[in-house]
């Protein structure tokens, strides 16, 4: 027999008793927590270096100055905070919604829970962007009759918080009961079409604000709520930002 | 003959010279014991630094660069180690917003993963973001229950990867989560969702059957459990409605357990179901011990955890 025939056949035997015979005999698990216990890897510090600074430089770069702080606890059913996005949505996005249909946005409804940080006083650059909305969320226009609008301010006089919103002042008295309602200072019309911008997960159905379920059209306007907020920052110099009276109840 | 080949036989030659005066008995009691280290993440959501020592909840901890050096130590102790993660890797820190994941699939290439599955997040730039981000990943996507036929990710996501390790073979494949609710269809456009049960089953008996694997690995997005919702179909579900499946690595509800839960799988036994929590806070490690004598397996497999 030929030596290296020999060889492979012998080979192969091995390979095939050690193949049929193995047996899965004990399993351990464990979690490892990563802490600074650990010695990070150099090779990777220095791959994620210019990356960490480029993103940093850009985010601490200063777009503007906020005279105060704000937070979205601040009023009662409007708050600085609050009608400052509401109205930096409707002035940034109004622009690209009339371009696309001839329309404009009448109102701008947002949530109380979607301002996810505070404004601090002092530098505003667009890591601020990133801690009010470090969501993906985007501009949405949908048109709402009057009918259905009406349908979104009883679900605002329910819900009793400060959901910020542009185009619209809503007057309650001491027990939460409508008093008046008016859109771009004009009584709501049961039967025109209103634009009312939100964003994608309000529109959605989140929050349960199901009225916008009844809208006629949907207009994507491929606008992240976070940039609407960065290119604010970029055309203003400073926020004085105000509570005011789109939102109260009398007492 | 090639110097390797060589090599090979002459070790295996000689191996059976030191046998020839060995009883068959004595053969056997001359165990052969192997090892397989499975190393697994999720949802680290584009965490690449630690946290700060100031951060409220998880101060000083994660950080990829450290993860890096922990793999490596487990790797030079026991080379037969992969590595996976189960999905929603993007999304979470401007390094995402800034690169669209390219930082993330490089270092996760750079750390060697053998292979991720997609979660939900993922297509979060749309299933172009996502297509678009491919060339810098060294490692395969798999995922057995999502049908990319009609958009771009076709041809690039297998259902499942076989490896050998120490002739020992494993079988991965993965599973998503269902994305009508979850995900714009925009972002996912033409991407078909099927049972994932179904597909476990499937996926289980082409692995064990007809591929031979020793081990079976299920990576999956579809989250660990839900209280309020027993029939949506989960890790546990997973787990007792399939058979030959030896561990499922979950991710998308950010459970951090402490030590994997043992299920009863459908034929009574047991599947280890394992996840991280988030963030890239921990790394899950899992050792499968196997032994060529087979009274060692006779009471079943012993699991410590």
């Amino acid at each position: 027999m030929n030596n290296k025939y020999f060889l492979g056949i012998i080979t192969l035997i091995l390979l095939m008793s050690c193949k049929q015979d193995m047996h899965l005999t004990r399993i351990e698990g464990e979690r490892i927590e990563i802490n600074d216990s650990l010695t990070g890897n150099q090779d990777f510090e220095d791959f994620i270096k210019p990356f960490r600074e480029h993103v940093n430089n850009d985010l601490d770069s200063v777009l503007a100055y906020s005279v105060g702080t704000y937070t979205k606890n601040d009023g009662e059913l409007n708050t600085a905070i609050g009608n400052f996005m509401a109205d930096a949505v409707l002035e940034m996005s109004n622009p690209v919604f009339k371009t696309r249909t001839g329309n404009d946005i009448d109102i701008v409804l947002l949530n109380h829970g979607g301002i996810r940080s505070i404004l601090s006083k002092g530098d505003v650059t667009s890591r601020t962007a990133y801690q009010i909305m470090p969501f993906e969320n985007s501009v949405v226009v949908t048109g709402l009759k009057g009918s259905s609008v009406k349908e979104m301010v009883e679900y605002l006089q329910k819900a009793k918080r400060a959901h910020p919103f542009s185009g619209m002042t809503i007057k309650l008295n001491s027990d939460f009961e409508l008093l008046d309602v008016k859109i771009n200072d004009e009584p709501i019309d049961d039967n025109k079409t209103y634009y009312v911008a939100t964003n994608d997960y309000l529109y959605n159905g989140g929050s349960n604000m199901l009225f916008f379920k009844q809208g006629d059209s949907l207009h994507v306007l491929d606008y992240k709520i976070r940039n609407v907020l960065i290119d604010y920052f970029k055309k203003v110099d400073t926020l004085d930002l105000k509570a005011d009276n789109r939102f109260i109840k009398t007492n | 003959m090639k110097r390797r080949d060589f090599l090979q036989q002459t070790v295996a030659s000689s191996a059976l010279i030191g046998l020839g005066g060995l009883t068959l008995s004595s053969f056997s009691s001359s165990s052969v014991q192997k090892k397989i280290t499975i190393l697994h993440t999720n949802d680290v959501h584009s965490h690449i630094d630690p946290f700060g020592p100031d951060d409220g909840r998880n101060a000083n901890k994660g950080g990829v660069a450290r993860r890096a050096s922990l793999v490596e130590n487990i790797r030079k102790e026991n080379p037969n180690t992969l590595l996976l993660d189960a999905g929603d890797i993007f999304q979470g820190t401007p390094y995402f917003n800034y690169y669209g994941g390219e930082l993330e699939f490089k270092l996760m290439s750079m750390l060697k993963y053998d292979a991720a599955t997609i979660g939900n997040h993922d297509f979060d730039n749309g299933i172009d973001g996502l297509y678009a981000q491919l060339p810098h990943a060294k490692f395969d996507f798999i995922s057995a229950n999502y049908d990319f036929s009609n958009t771009n990710l076709n041809t690039h996501v297998k259902p499942y990867k076989t490896f050998v390790k120490d002739g020992i073979k494993i079988g991965v494949f993965g599973l998503g989560i269902e994305l009508e609710g979850l995900v714009t269809k925009d972002l996912y456009k033409e991407t078909v969702y099927l049972n994932p049960t179904e597909i476990a089953q499937d996926m289980s008996r082409i692995l064990k059957e007809e591929e031979g694997c020793d081990l079976v690995i299920c990576l999956s997005h579809l989250g660990y459990n839900y209280r309020n919702n027993p029939d949506k179909p989960s890790d546990l579900t997973l787990a007792r409605a399939t058979k030959d499946i030896d561990l499922i690595i979950g991710g998308h509800t950010h459970t951090f357990l402490p030590k994997p839960t043992i299920e009863k799988n459908s034929v009574g036994k047991n599947v280890l179901v394992n996840q991280v929590g988030c963030y890239g806070l921990y790394l899950g490690k899992v050792d499968f011990y196997f032994d060529s004598d087979k009274s060692k397996s006779a009471n079943g497999t012993t699991i410590i955890v």
